[in-house]
This record gives structure tokens, C-alpha cells and sequence, in this order.
């Protein structure tokens, strides 16, 4: 039995349950996605221009696919939880709005496998 | 349930519009619109990711249309998006600590988020086209 206050048991998590959690974790990949996003930078200027050959043998190396997939997973998840943000705040419709929050997972985990999965092909495949 | 809450009209206060714009107000709007600009520009990346793992006919496709003047222009707003969405991130993160929040350290921040911004563009393109040798 749960000898907790109402008060007790909610305090610090709010209404949705999750407390600072969606805070944090777009805090979270703020942070990586600043590195990683520095990464990308450098490495898309380096590939100015590049011929196909050099820009497959660069991406192909590890010290290139691993940043890049690392940024693929931070920035997907930053995207999510800002679109869901976007939408919690304009969009009022309650059927729109769940078809909206759906769509915006649909599409951030489709982009994020898409780009992982060229990545790995490009690391593993011929 | 909600619908039929939604359906009476109740007072509302004053709202965007009628307030003078200001430059703090101004960044968070952009942050908002650079950060819904990159969540579908991310499409670009994917694509020259998977055209460049397909093959060397389809990576020259991608190549062709990025390199086209309105591609061009595309990516150029996307290197503004992308670095003026850092930066504000960047403030939004030292605000978090609670530090500079006087007014006019907010509006010297906002306004170093966008004339930062600008700046570093340029400076990046300019740099990556001395790289490549012209556009």
C-alpha cells in the first residue's frame, strides 16, 4: 500500500508524468548536437567539390561514420522533441494534433534509419 | 470533450500583434522557424547520405541539383538556419544557467545570435569556395 500524499506522489513530475525529462534530453542533445554539428561542418567543406570516389572512401571511414551516426541519432531526437513542442503549441485540434504528434515520430524515425542505414552501406556494403 | 470546451468564446489578452517588436522576440521567433526549417532540411542530408551510398550515377544527380543556383541558394540558407539555430541555442543554454538575463545583456545576446550568424555564413562559404576554387 502506498502511504504517500497525492502531493507526494506527483510532486516534481507534473501533469504528464515525465517531469524535467523532455527538458532535459533537448538540453541534452543542444550540448552533442553543437559538437557533432561542428563535425559536420568541417567535414562538408572538406567534401567541396570532392569527386564521388574521395567522398565515399571519407565517409566509409570509421572516424567519419561514427560522428555522423552519433549526430543522426542526437539530431533526430532533438527534432522530435522540438516539433512536438511546435505542435503542443499551435496546433489545438486534439484529432489533429495526435495525427500531427504521430506523423512527427513517423518522420523523424524514418529520416533517422534512413541516414543510418546509407551510412552503414557505405562503411560495410561494396 | 475538448472540442465542445473549445467552442465558447472567452476573453483573450492582447497578443503578438499589438506589441512593438523587439529584438529578443524577434530571435525567438526565428529560432523557432531555423529549428522547423533544419527538422525538414534534414531531407537534403538524407538525400546526398543515400544518393551517395546508391551509387556514383545517382550521387551526381544529387550533385547537379545542389549545384544548381537555386540548390545553391538552398544550401546557403540551410549552413544560415543551421548556424543561427546553434547560436541560439547557445544563449538558450546560458540562460538556462540563469546568467545573463538583464535586459540588455538579452538584447546583446540576441543581436550577437543574428549578426553572428550572418557572419559566420558568409565567412564559411567564402572559406569553402577559396577551398574549391570559385563557385
Amino acid at each position: 500500500m502506498d502511504h504517500r500524499t497525492p502531493l507526494a506522489r506527483v510532486r516534481g513530475l507534473g501533469s504528464a508524468r515525465e517531469g524535467t525529462d523532455h527538458f532535459w534530453k533537448q538540453r541534452l542533445t543542444a550540448v552533442s548536437n553543437f559538437v557533432l554539428v561542428c563535425f559536420l561542418i568541417w567535414l562538408l567543406v572538406k567534401l567541396a567539390g570532392a569527386d564521388y570516389a574521395t567522398v565515399k572512401r571519407t565517409l566509409a571511414r570509421p572516424q567519419n561514420a561514427i560522428p555522423l551516426l552519433l549526430l543522426v541519432l542526437s539530431g533526430v531526437i532533438h527534432m522530435r522533441l522540438g516539433m512536438q513542442t511546435i505542435i503542443e503549441d499551435y496546433v489545438h485540434s486534439e484529432g489533429r494534433k495526435v495525427a500531427a504528434l504521430m506523423l512527427n515520430s513517423f518522420f523523424t524515425i524514418a529520416i533517422g534509419l534512413t541516414c543510418v542505414f546509407a551510412v552503414l552501406k557505405l562503411s560495410f556494403g561494396a | 470533450m475538448a472540442e465542445a470546451k473549445q467552442a465558447i468564446q472567452r476573453p483573450l489578452s492582447p497578443h503578438l500583434s499589438i506589441y512593438r517588436p523587439l529584438i529578443n522576440m524577434m530571435m525567438s521567433i526565428v529560432h523557432r522557424i531555423t529549428g522547423t526549417a533544419l527538422y525538414f532540411g534534414t531531407l537534403l542530408l538524407a538525400a546526398w547520405l543515400v544518393a551517395a551510398a546508391m551509387g556514383e550515377e545517382q550521387f551526381a544527380l544529387v550533385n547537379t541539383l545542389f549545384g544548381h543556383p537555386i540548390g545553391k541558394l538552398v544550401l546557403l540558407g540551410y549552413t544560415w538556419a543551421l548556424i543561427h539555430h546553434m547560436l541560439g541555442g547557445l544563449r538558450h543554454l546560458l540562460w538556462d544557467t540563469g546568467r545573463g538575463l538583464q535586459i540588455w545583456q538579452v538584447n546583446v545576446l540576441s543581436w550577437m545570435t543574428i549578426l553572428g550568424s550572418i557572419s559566420l555564413t558568409l565567412a564559411l562559404w567564402a572559406f569553402a569556395l577559396v577551398l574549391r576554387g570559385g563557385l
